[in-house]
């Protein structure tokens, strides 16, 4: 099945390739974005029917540049099958989908990962009671397991890694995982460390259950474009990094007007008061501005959505600025 | 001598309310034990599921008087041990499941829509309704208007498909599928009995390939593989590609149950016909047809409830039906958890339609009478 989409979205790519996809999205006059069908803390419909999360900002901040107006975004649903081949056909301009980047979706497919918004990785939750405050303790424990998946054989590596073993409970879906770990039939139940949290937010009782500090696995997710519109990939992948570069900066929504009359040179070129980057990209020139002013910069997203204050509770860790003992980097902005 | 006249009444154990309970509930030793098992089972159940679903849940506000906005505030959440189910998730986002996320200005539309729908189906439904001729006038253009009405053009703004959802397209998925796939099988029936070897072999083709691969597939096809298709610049609505696939899919079914309905009719009747001259148009819309569709009503209303139920599918090719509205909200961090009360809910809405499609086809056959021997009519 993988094979034939992967097929279909050769095909459909050779048909539906041209040039300026930015072109289009200005003529068209909104943005169209592909988001999951629904994912707690990346992109899921709020009461309004409005779409948030830290992929729907992502989208938002694409919209922001090109139109200077986060409402010029039309959201596409995709499921995990249905993703590629509705970005291949032109359907979507850009996905912003949880997406893993590997190389076989980025070589093979046809894609560009223009960045990582999110870096996730799989991770051990455990109930408080077990005692465990590490999952090198986990000898002989009993594992809820999604079979033919990519955790299965990483879960595998770690314990034979360790040398300890574990007996593994296959299940099907994510809430059989969760229903199993709460009725007590497995001791640990893993999966990305993002659904663990979620897992975790929606248990009775939250502070019964402890997400372990391993993470075993490397899930870089990112936002993606067509292969072949270089244009096209610049514009989103310095939506992304402006929001990365202003928290560097200390550039919040906030404060952003104040600091158009900053004497940090970098601030003056990223809010267009110096240079013309935006005229590179084909924008206005303050398009990094109106997306900190409208959308924040990446720890604003961040915070509102699966931050420590969310119900999500996830902690910065590895997406914390390289500057604070995470990996989050962006190329300079000159 | 008066007195002996009068007759004796039969005895009370075969009358009333104690007799129908003696016959039908406790006729004997294994039947009396199923009856007070299943009673039992009833009286551990249906307290506790009122309770959870009415007593003690919350509709609005929580135990504390306080409108509930997301999971923490309710009751259940609040204090375990004290209420049921939190129906204000449902309140909420009523309007999501309802529409789905339709502008809130041009939702008059919808409402309209679904009026409309419900006085076009009258007509269908009932034979005895007065000025019924006028009514299926009405029917016959209602598609016209409410794809003009939901999608826009004629003076009404343009709403993508893209922002229907819920019940909205659960129903435009539902009718049209039915509606569109009824003639077409009508069609691929007679044509796979048909004695013109090209048009048999071409219908039987199509029903085989239809039948033979899962609705996933054929959603898929419709959604990577139509485009395709299609010259380029011509772009084809989402909605519509999912329509295209559902249709056909039904269409193959029902072709497959007309058939065993046209099975059904005797030789005699063809016959019968041809010997008074019918053309074999005639003899299909005046004789055949209204017999071997009288027959095949059960099975035909069984594939539609089938139908119904598997719109539910279209959220593997992203599109947000009632249930996939349902699953958005669970992924709303304010909603964390609450997966019974918008399971039961979403089952609950499912139930109705299909529930009453089942009454409704009950009613018709009990009118038609079609249990009665075609043969020795």
């Amino acid at each position: 099945m993988k094979k034939l989409l992967s097929i279909f979205a050769v095909v459909a790519f050779a048909f539906s390739a041209h040039a300026g996809t930015l072109d289009d999205v200005k003529n068209r006059g909104f943005l169209k974005c592909g988001v999951t069908t629904g994912l707690a803390g990346f992109a899921a419909p709020d009461d309004s029917g409005e779409w948030a999360g830290l992929d729907a900002d992502m989208c938002r901040a694409v919209a922001v540049a090109v139109f200077g107006d986060r409402s010029k975004v039309e959201f596409i649903t995709t499921t995990g099958k249905s993703r590629f081949p509705t970005l291949a056909s032109g359907e979507v301009d850009m996905l912003a989908r949880n997406t893993t980047w590997t190389i076989s979706r980025d070589v093979n497919l046809g894609f560009e990962f223009v960045g990582v918004n999110f870096y996730d990785g799989q991770g051990f939750m455990v109930p408080s009671a077990l005692g465990v405050s590490s999952a090198t303790e986990l000898d002989g424990a009993t594992v809820c397991i999604q079979t033919g998946t990519t955790t299965e054989l990483n879960l595998a590596d770690f314990f034979r890694l360790n040398g300890i073993s574990y007996e593994a409970l296959p299940i099907e879906t994510n809430d059989e995982g969760k229903e199993n770990l709460f009725a007590g039939r497995c001791d640990v139940y893993t999966t990305d460390a993002s659904g663990l949290s979620s897992t975790r937010a929606a248990a009775p009782n939250p502070n019964k259950w402890l997400v372990l500090p391993e993470i075993i696995s490397k899930e870089p997710l990112g936002p993606l474009v067509r292969h072949g519109d270089h244009q096209w990939g610049d514009v989103v992948r310095w939506s992304l990094n402006a929001m990365i570069i202003a928290e560097e900066l200390g550039v919040t929504s906030e404060n952003v007007d104040a600091q158009k009359s900053s004497n940090v040179p970098e601030v003056l070129r990223l809010l267009g008061v110096e240079g013309n980057y935006g005229e590179m990209l084909e924008l206005s020139n303050d398009w990094a501005y109106q997306i900190i002013k409208q959308i924040g910069n990446y720890s604003e997203s961040y915070e509102a959505n699966v931050g420590p204050d969310t119900p999500l509770e996830i902690a910065r860790g590895l997406n914390a600025l390289w500057t604070q003992g995470g990996i989050l980097y962006a190329p300079p902005f000159r | 001598m008066n007195e002996m006249n009068e007759a004796r009444k039969p005895p009370v154990a075969t009358t009333g309310i104690i007799g129908w309970l003696r016959i039908n509930l406790f006729f004997n030793w294994t039947n009396s034990l199923i009856t007070l098992f299943v009673i039992y089972c009833l009286y551990q159940f249906i307290p506790w599921i009122l309770d959870w679903t009415i007593f003690s849940a919350d509709f609005k506000y929580n135990y504390l008087g306080e409108q509930i906005t997301n999971q923490e505030m309710c009751s259940r959440n609040l204090d375990p041990e004290n209420g049921g189910a939190c129906w204000a998730v449902i309140y909420v986002r009523f309007y999501q499941f309802i529409y789905g996320f339709y502008p809130k200005v041009e939702v008059w539309r919808v409402n309209v829509a679904y009026v409309m729908l419900t006085l076009a189906l009258l007509p269908l439904l009932y034979a005895n309704l007065p000025y019924r001729k006028y009514f299926l006038y009405f029917t016959y253009i209602f598609p016209v208007i409410a794809y003009f009405l939901l999608n826009g053009g004629l003076g009404f703004t343009e709403v993508s498909t893209n922002k229907w959802g819920g019940l909205l397209v659960t129903l435009v998925l539902g009718c049209t599928g039915i509606a569109l796939a009824f003639p077409i099988g009508i069609m691929l029936a007679l044509g796979r009995r048909s004695k013109l070897p090209v048009i048999s072999m071409m219908c039987t083709l199509f029903i085989e390939f239809i039948r033979g691969v899962p609705l996933i597939t054929l959603l898929f096809f419709g959604m990577v593989m139509l485009p395709l298709f299609l010259p380029e610049g011509i772009d084809m609505d989402g909605l519509v590609r999912v329509l295209v696939a559902v249709t056909l899919f039904q269409s193959a079914y029902m072709a497959e149950v007309i058939r065993g309905g046209l099975q059904a009719i005797p030789p005699g009747q063809y016959e019968a016909a041809k010997s008074l001259g019918m053309s074999y148009w005639r003899m299909n819309l005046l004789i055949i047809l209204p017999q071997a569709i009288r027959i095949s009503i059960p099975p035909i209303v069984n594939t539609s409830i089938g139908l119904f139920k598997d719109t539910t599918l279209v959220i593997i090719v992203g599109i947000l039906d009632l249930l996939g509205i349902g699953r958005g909200t669970l992924a709303d961090t304010n909603w964390l958890g609450l997966s019974y009360e918008i399971y039961f809910f979403v089952s609950l809405v499912f139930f109705i339609f299909t529930f009453g499609m089942s009454r409704y086809s009950l009613y018709l056959e009990k009118k038609l009478k079609t249990g009665i021997n075609m043969g020795a009519d």
